[in-house]
């Protein structure tokens, strides 16, 4: 069990992430790609923590899916208010403070 | 067996993250991130990290997507994008293109470095490793509430602080509804 294809497996997971956040417009749909892309540093932190056969490794991972059920929250809340506002939540038409 | 396990769990990993990019209807989203999120538990539980495999089920695949399909639901399944239509120009194949590039070139790396020295020395390592040999429950708590003790306070307070600001970013002002009511019947009256 070698560490290298985890990693690879994340960096695969994190590529996926990063093309959904890049070309999807639904301001949910990009926060679940953003959501692929922690899990894909979780499976990394616990991959190298388990190589080095250290817990911190684990006790980030926790800290991460902690931070994303906190950004979830305001993330979906911030969609909600656009959408009472706006009607869609199509990201290319929230503009407003566009320069 | 174990590379078995992990390849079943990587294989699904990857094939439902990408229904997750790739499905026009959001629910349908919301489902392959479940999936996604249950094949990264048993790779998880495949390097020996039960708890938080746990925890990915039950934080995760319990809170979070149940919290996608609420908001899913609330605005409207049939809201799904049309994904033939690009605001910038060229958009969809760039970021094919971008990402694969990534990949193939993050992946490249971690095969040079893996075969540069599959295993890192201890020496290199003294400041790093502090437990070893200890990856179990016990010592997964012990060490949060000693040596990230203070990170594990600050967590709290930022999930304190994310789930008041949702509420207020949320909530309807009681104030400001009355006032609307009481403007919509002046211009009624006038």
């Amino acid at each position: 069990m070698t560490v290298t294809q985890f990693v690879i497996a994340s960096a695969v997971l994190f590529s996926i992430g990063v093309y959904g956040v890049l070309v999807r417009r639904s301001a949910v749909m990009v926060l679940m790609s953003v959501e692929l892309i922690l899990n894909s540093v979780n499976i990394n932190l616990v991959a190298f923590g388990a190589l080095h056969d250290n817990i911190a490794g684990e006790v980030f991972a926790l800290f991460v899916i902690t931070v994303a059920a906190a950004e979830v929250g305001v993330g979906l809340a911030l969609v909600l208010l656009i959408f009472r506002n706006r009607k869609n939540i199509n990201i290319h038409e929230v503009d407003l403070m566009k320069g | 067996m174990e590379t078995a396990v992990f390849i079943v769990a990587a294989i699904i990993t990857v094939l439902s993250a990408f229904g997750v990019i790739l499905a026009k209807n959001p629910v349908h989203s919301v489902l392959m991130l479940m999936a996604t999120l249950f094949a990264i538990a048993v790779l998880f539980v495949a390097q020996d990290a039960h708890f938080l495999a746990a925890v990915q089920i039950i934080v995760y695949a319990g809170a979070i997507v149940v919290l996608f399909l609420f908001v899913v639901m609330l605005l409207g399944v049939d809201l799904a994008e049309n994904l033939r239509v690009e605001p910038i120009g060229g958009q969809r194949p760039l970021a094919i293109g971008a990402t694969v590039a990534t990949a193939v070139l993050t992946i490249l790396l971690i095969i040079v470095a893996a075969s540069d020295s599959s295993k890192p020395e201890s020496g290199d390592l003294a400041g790093i490793t502090q437990e070893t040999g200890n990856t179990g429950v016990a010592n997964l708590g012990r060490v949060i509430f000693t040596d990230y003790v203070w990170a594990f306070e600050i967590i709290a307070a930022l999930l304190t602080i994310g789930v008041i600001g949702a509420v207020l970013l949320t909530r309807r002002a009681k104030q400001q509804e009355v006032e609307e009511e009481v403007v919509e019947k002046e211009g009624g009256q006038l």
